[in-house]
């Protein structure tokens, strides 16, 4: 199994050492030639509009959306908000998800907050009974699912920070910045 | 389930999800879209860039928060603003008005000569400058939560931003192959805390995010920067205080990204217009010199 990491910009790099630390063979994808070969995709945290406005200028849209149809693909925080239908905003988006996001939900960065979520999909698959310790930036929330997208994750106030549709994951948390590996191995399970 | 705000680990994230990134100094609202629109992942919000701080003279403070709330209103991305160093009121301010990011910053005017902030009592984060690991390291140790390489801010010369990353970097790299028994004398080599260089060696990197930042007016240059292997890049008067601001800056952001591809780097190297002025900093007079600043 190949991983590729959306390498823009943002923390790709923390993306693909946890990739590695799960003997999963990964690269950098900054072109649309570098998805071939591909299993899935992350598209890591970031600043959205950075991320956005670099895949329009690079022709990854439309690469990007047909590679949904087929490929597992995972955002995490800015790439949620980039797999989402809508952001109430004018910036590029992907409209792979039927999820409707809005940005720096909980605040400016003071408000930035860690907290444990019980995620019983994650308990499920992985067999551990431990809460999943979140780590969140100036994060998103996803305001609601339509379709056949499915809530994973809300914080205690209700309000939602994963979801899932078949075989795409978008959480509003950073996986990536723990040594918690169960977030990576449950998307490894959906490319397989 | 309880919330944890202002921890290290999400103080140390926000710079993480600035990596691979460009942060553009602006001094309006306007100024903040352009750079918004060109891709910048963050903006510095600052009444003057650099190169006037230099060419004013005079003291130079934190600007009007009403400025910089003018500023956080423009734009989605973080806002981060300067205090001067060991200025803990002015940063006391910053956090008050909400803004994403402190800089405690050598290009204002130092309000102490002996010490920095004591940042681990902030929720907010920190960035300070360095020119070796050592620097680096003191300011972490106070509770910097990202680091730059200073450079000369305002002068659109490269020289010292590669001199102060080739510093930092070269330091790690000749850390990574000690032997343990080392690692203390090397610590009081570099005026370092023994536990934060102990952690570099075993990171194989600086704990925190560290960008480049002061001289760098060029895709090219920001480009250098990357190679060498800084994580992100600050640009603070070569936007600005160039002919086609928006066009340059969209170029830097897509040779931050390309860092690796010169035929991606030549092409956004076309017709940007005219580069800032720019001042050679080996013909500069040591008094003029502000990457000196910080203890």
């Amino acid at each position: 199994m190949k991983i590729g990491v959306l390498a823009l910009q943002g923390d790709f790099a923390e993306h693909i050492a946890m990739l590695k630390r799960l003997k999963v063979e990964t690269t950098e994808v900054r072109l649309p030639e570098h998805l071939k070969g591909l299993d899935g995709l992350i598209i890591p945290g970031g600043e959205s509009t950075t991320i956005g406005k670099l895949a329009v200028a690079y022709n990854l849209m439309e690469p990007l959306r047909t590679f949904a149809q087929r490929h597992a693909i995972w955002g995490t925080c800015a790439g949620a908000i980039f797999m989402s239908k809508d952001v109430r905003r004018d910036q590029p988006l992907l409209s792979i998800m039927d999820i409707r996001v809005e940005r720096n939900a909980f605040g400016r960065q003071v408000d930035s907050f860690e907290a444990d979520l019980d995620i019983p999909e994650l308990k499920q698959a992985t067999g551990s009974k431990e809460p999943y310790h979140a780590i969140f930036i100036r994060a998103p929330i996803i305001e609601s699912v339509s379709g056949d997208a499915k809530i994973l994750a809300s914080v205690a106030d209700g309000r939602i920070v994963a979801a899932q549709q078949g075989h795409l994951l978008a959480t509003s948390f950073h996986p990536e910045l723990t040594t918690d590996t169960r977030f990576h191995e449950y998307f490894l399970s959906l490319a397989d | 389930m309880e919330q944890q705000t202002g921890t290290f680990a999400v103080k140390k994230g926000l710079a993480q999800m600035l990596k691979g990134g460009v942060i553009m100094d602006v001094v309006t609202p306007e100024h903040a879209k352009i750079a918004e629109d060109a891709g910048a992942c963050a903006v510095m919000a600052l009444e003057r860039v650099p190169a006037d701080i230099r060419a004013n003279g005079g003291v130079a403070r934190m600007s009007d928060p009403d400025l910089i709330l003018k500023i956080m209103d423009a734009v989605t991305i973080p806002v981060m603003a300067k205090c001067r160093i060991g200025h803990f009121v002015e940063a006391q301010i910053l956090e008050a008005i909400g803004v994403d990011y402190i800089d405690e910053s050598e290009v204002l005017t130092p309000a102490d000569e002996a010490n920095h902030i004591n940042k681990h009592l902030f929720k907010v984060p920190f960035v300070c400058g360095c020119r070796n690991l050592g620097e680096a390291l003191r300011r972490i140790g106070e509770g910097a939560a990202m680091i730059r390489t200073k450079g000369e801010a305002g002068t659109g010369d490269v020289v010292e931003a590669v001199r102060h990353a080739r510093a930092v970097l070269g330091d790690i790299r000749r850390l990574t192959t000690m032997a343990d028994e080392e690692l203390m004398s090397f610590a009081k080599e570099l005026g370092a805390p023994y536990e934060l260089v102990k952690e570099t060696k075993e990171l194989g990197r600086m704990p925190v995010v560290n960008f480049a930042a002061g001289g760098v007016a060029t895709p090219a240059d920001a480009a250098l920067m990357m190679q060498l292997g800084v994580d992100g890049v600050f640009v603070g008067s070569g936007i600005f205080k160039s002919g086609d601001p928006a066009k340059r800056a969209a170029a830097i952001v897509k040779a931050v990204t390309h860092y690796q591809d010169a035929s991606i780097l030549a092409e956004v190297s076309k017709n940007l217009g005219e580069p800032m002025v720019g001042r050679n900093v080996s013909q500069m007079p040591e008094a003029e010199k502000i990457a000196g600043r910080g203890w």
